[in-house]
């Protein structure tokens, strides 16, 4: 391997002069974790649906629907790398770090999107693959090409693109959007405000370097944490629905309901800890406990169909 | 017609390495495909496809 290094003309930092990218960098434009988030919330839309899948079926629209998540993640990174050089958070990412050439990821990630949406076409139906590419339209389209550089209500808005799996992995099943996945759609669309913006407060001046204009550096702290708050209030009944309407059983209602409260308490905490060493601590318990809330719902959800639990127990 | 100037270009040995794990990893994900296309279509079509027509 050469030890010869080169200015990298868009991060300013050193980087192998040789063509470093390998699979790994390529596999990391997809945003894995992001995509183990699709994974189980799509999962949880295919096993929610009306009627039975051949499990080739539904492990082929999974794997499309994950891909075609990849792909987004790889467009978005594609066209977000002048301001993700611009912030710590992003800044080592394969593009903005010169391992790979931005034009190579909009060449992947437009491969990935058409083999995802034909293989969702070709494995369960038209009507899901429809809502794959548009799902995959609106994050990268609407999302990070309009939205993100353009208002503080980006994330709100886009979340719509993060909240979209569980209806198309419904539809690939019943080919059609059902109530249920509707459920599922708006706790994921409800949950992505706090989730950022418990973020955002943290890291606004990276934002504001980059000149995105997230809530915190747009319309400031405090009008921040109050949106926080209200939509957590909406979240923790709205966790708990899936249960009220028949879809989820005992274990999931019980988690909803202790998940919700502890949102809750930790919205409140973000909203009342204003100033000092522990405002920013607050905010990433906040964050890390989304995350934790949306993996321990929709992997109830999906613990309790995928092993039958819930039509064999009620529970 | 004028042919094109020569471009001698050698690679590191870390390119080397680079290029064959994306040329496998393309492979792979190649002949992963197409027998998922094989195994979707058994499935949608049925064993029937096996059986010769009458």
């Amino acid at each position: 391997m050469s030890l010869v290094t080169q200015e990298n003309p868009i991060a300013g930092v050193a980087v192998p002069a040789e063509y470093a990218a390998g699979p790994r960098e390529f596999f990391s434009l997809m945003k894995p974790r992001v995509m183990s988030l699709v994974i189980l919330t799509a999962l949880a839309g295919i096993l929610i649906a009306p009627g039975h899948v051949h499990p080739v079926i539904g492990f082929a629209s999974l794997l499309a629907i994950s891909i075609g998540a990849g792909a987004a993640g790889a467009l978005n990174m594609w066209w977000d790398a002048d301001i993700d050089v611009l912030m710590a958070r992003t800044r080592l990412r394969a593009v903005p770090s010169g391992m790979i050439p931005a034009g190579e990821a909009l060449y992947f990630g437009v491969t990935l999107a058409f083999l995802a949406v034909l293989t969702l076409a070709a494995a369960a139906n038209f009507q899901s693959a429809a809502l794959l590419a548009f799902t995959i339209f609106f994050y990268v389209v609407i999302y990070t090409m309009w939205l993100k550089r353009l208002t503080p209500q980006n994330i709100v808005i886009g979340g719509a693109a993060g909240a979209l799996p569980p209806v198309v992995g419904c539809a690939a099943v019943s080919g059609s959007v059902t109530l249920d996945s509707l459920w599922l759609f708006a706790i994921i669309f409800v949950w992505t405000p706090p989730h950022f913006w418990a973020l955002a407060l943290v890291k606004s001046r990276d934002y504001e370097r980059a000149g995105v204009p997230m809530m915190p550096n747009a319309k400031g702290a405090a009008r921040t944490r109050l949106e926080i708050l209200i939509y957590s209030l909406l979240l923790a009944p709205l966790g708990v629905a899936p249960w009220l309407v028949g879809m989820a059983g005992a274990l999931y209602a019980a988690a909803s309901i202790v998940l919700g409260a502890m949102l809750l308490w930790l919205a409140a905490r973000v909203y009342l800890t204003r100033d000092g060493a522990n405002a920013n601590k607050v905010c990433m318990q906040l964050f890390g406990f989304t995350i934790l809330y949306l993996f321990v719902l929709f992997g109830l959800l999906v613990f309790e169909r995928g092993f039958g639990l819930f039509a064999r127990w009620g529970l | 017609m004028n042919a094109l100037p020569r471009i001698d270009r050698t690679l590191t040995p870390g390119q080397m390495r680079n290029l064959k794990l994306r040329n496998l990893a393309i492979g792979l994900a190649v002949g992963f495909l197409a027998v998922l296309f094989y195994v979707i279509t058994i499935v949608k079509v049925g064993p029937g496809v096996f059986q010769p027509m009458p």
